[in-house]
C-alpha cells in the first residue's frame, strides 16, 4: 500500500492509503479527526472544508496521494487549547449553528475568507463567499452575523 | 470510485509519455471535475497521472498585447491577477464567477479548457476572444478546439500547456447563473477588436459552446446593444432540460448579450 506523510494541525503525520482514499477519508478514518464532515457526494456543500497551505479546500475532492507533504489545517486545530478560536466563538454568540453539521465547514470557510478579504466583511461579501456551503438547517442569517462578528473578532486580536 | 494506478509527474514531457502510454490513463489538474466524475463512477481511468507539482505550467504573463495563461494556473489566480484585471477584465470576472470559493482554489483554466464542459465559462472567453490553445505538440485556435460536447481537438495524451488571449478594445461576459450549481444555463461572451466583434454562447448549445454570429455582423457595423434587440436567436439546437427549455434559453441568449455589450469595457 503507498503511504503518504503531511502536516496535519501542525504534527507530522503518515499513514498508509489506497489509490483513490480522499484527503477527507485520511483526516476522518486514518487520523481520527472525525470534525471534517461529509455532506454530499457532489463536491457542492462544503462541510469538508480544510485549509491546504492556507486555502480553503474540499477535502472530498482532493487524493490524499496529491498532498504528500502539504500543510493541512482543520477545525480540531484552530482553538487554542481550551480557548476557541474568535469565528468558533463568533459562531456560538450569535446562535450561527442549529443542528451543527455544516460547522465545521462554515468555519473553516470564514477564516480563510478573512485571510483574502479582510475583517471587514458585509453582508454581500459574506453571502458570495459561502456559496460553496450549504446549511441544510438554513440558518443562513445568524451565520452570515456570526462571520461578519468573527471577522471583526479576528481583527481586534491581529 | 474504481480503482487506479495514481502516478505523479515530475515534468510535462514525464506526464505526456505516461499519458502516451497508458491509453486508459487521464491527467489530473484541479480534480474539480475529474474526481466529482469518478467518485460517481462515471469515469474508470486506469491510471491518474497527477500534474500538480508541475509547478512550470502555472503563471500569468501580460505581454504585447496578450495575456498568456499557463495550464496549471488555478481559477484564483486568474480572478486576483492584478494584470489581469487591468488588461482584460472580463475574464478576472468570468474568473471570479466559477463555482465557489474553494472550487476556485482548486480548479484550473487547463482543466476547464480541456473539459469543454457545455455549461463551463472559460470555453466562451475562449471562442469570443479568439485565445490560441497551446499544448506539448502543437497550437490550436479556439475555433477548432472546441468540437462538441466534452469534445476537443486534444489526442491521447496531450498536454494543454497555456492559452494566449489576445487583448480586445472591449469585452464582456455575462452569465445565468444555475442556483444549484453555479454553472451557466446561459452565458455570453462578447468581445470587439478593431472592427471585428465575436459573441460565444456558453450552457445553451447542444453541441457546448458556439459563435451567434447574427450577433456579430450587427454589432460589427453598431456596437450597442439597440443593434440587436430585433435579431431572434432560433430555438433550434438549444438545450431544453429541467433548468430551462429552449425558448427560455433563446430568450436569455438575446438578454444576456445585449447586457454583456452595454457592459463592455
Ligand atoms: C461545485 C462546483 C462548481 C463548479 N462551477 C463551475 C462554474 O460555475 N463554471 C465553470 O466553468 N466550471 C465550474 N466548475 C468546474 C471547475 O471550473 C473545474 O475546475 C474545471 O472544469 C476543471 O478543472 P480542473 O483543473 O479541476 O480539472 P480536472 O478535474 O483535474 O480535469 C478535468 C479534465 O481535463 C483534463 N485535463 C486537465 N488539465 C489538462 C491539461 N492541462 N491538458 C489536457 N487535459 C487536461 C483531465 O484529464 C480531465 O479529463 C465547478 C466545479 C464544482 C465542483
Ligand atoms: S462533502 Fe465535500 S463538498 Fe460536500
Ligand atoms: S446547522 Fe445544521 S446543517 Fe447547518
Amino acid at each position: 500500500m503507498p503511504k503518504v506523510s503531511m502536516t496535519v494541525n501542525g504534527a507530522a503525520v503518515s499513514g498508509d492509503v489506497d489509490s483513490r482514499t480522499l484527503l477527507v477519508q485520511f483526516l476522518r478514518e486514518t487520523l481520527r479527526l472525525t470534525g471534517t464532515h461529509v455532506g454530499c457526494d457532489t463536491s457542492q456543500c462544503g462541510c469538508c472544508v480544510v485549509h491546504v497551505n492556507g486555502d480553503a479546500v474540499k477535502s472530498c475532492t482532493a487524493l490524499a496521494m496529491s498532498l504528500e507533504g502539504a500543510d493541512v489545517r482543520t477545525i480540531e486545530g484552530l482553538a487554542n487549547g481550551d480557548q476557541l478560536h474568535p469565528m468558533q466563538e463568533a459562531f456560538r454568540e450569535n446562535h450561527g449553528l442549529q443542528c451543527g453539521f455544516c460547522t465545521p465547514g462554515m468555519i473553516m470557510t470564514s477564516v480563510e475568507m478573512v485571510k483574502r478579504k479582510g475583517f471587514n466583511l458585509d453582508e454581500k461579501t459574506i453571502r458570495e463567499e459561502l456559496e460553496g456551503n450549504l446549511c441544510r438547517c438554513t440558518g443562513y442569517h445568524n451565520i452570515v452575523k456570526a462571520i461578519a462578528a468573527g471577522a471583526q473578532a479576528m481583527g481586534a486580536k491581529a | 470510485m474504481y480503482a487506479f494506478t495514481y502516478h505523479k509527474a515530475g515534468s510535462v514531457a514525464e506526464a505526456a509519455s505516461l499519458a502516451a502510454k497508458h491509453d486508459d490513463g487521464k491527467l489530473l489538474a484541479g480534480g474539480m471535475t475529474l474526481l466529482p466524475t469518478m467518485k460517481q463512477r462515471l469515469a474508470q481511468p486506469s491510471d491518474i497521472i497527477d500534474m500538480g507539482k508541475l509547478d512550470d505550467l502555472r503563471g500569468i504573463e501580460v505581454k504585447d498585447g496578450v495575456v498568456a495563461i499557463k495550464a496549471m494556473t488555478r481559477h484564483v489566480a486568474v480572478a486576483t491577477s492584478a494584470e489581469v484585471m487591468k488588461a482584460l477584465p472580463a475574464l478576472a470576472e468570468l474568473a471570479a464567477g466559477i463555482g465557489d470559493p474553494a472550487v476556485r482554489n482548486r480548479g484550473t483554466i487547463g482543466g476547464s479548457v480541456a473539459n469543454n464542459d457545455p455549461a463551463a465559462d472559460y470555453p466562451a472567453a475562449c471562442l469570443a476572444l479568439g485565445a490560441t490553445i497551446h499544448t506539448n505538440k502543437r497550437a490550436v485556435k479556439a475555433d477548432d478546439f472546441f468540437i462538441g460536447l466534452f469534445e476537443t481537438a486534444l489526442e491521447q495524451g496531450e498536454i494543454i500547456t497555456s492559452i494566449s488571449f489576445p487583448v480586445p478594445d472591449k469585452a464582456n461576459y455575462q452569465k445565468f447563473r444555475n442556483p444549484a450549481s453555479r454553472y451557466a444555463i446561459v452565458g455570453v461572451f462578447v468581445a470587439k477588436k478593431g472592427g471585428d466583434v465575436r459573441v460565444a454562447v456558453t450552457g445553451a448549445g447542444d453541441g457546448g459552446v458556439f459563435r451567434q454570429k447574427d450577433f456579430e455582423a450587427a454589432l460589427a457595423k453598431d456596437f450597442s446593444a439597440k443593434a440587436i434587440e430585433n435579431i431572434k436567436q432560433a430555438e433550434k439546437g438549444l438545450n431544453s432540460d429541467i433548468h430551462a427549455d429552449a425558448e427560455y434559453r433563446a430568450h436569455l441568449i438575446g438578454v444576456m448579450a445585449r447586457r454583456a455589450v452595454a457592459a463592455a469595457k
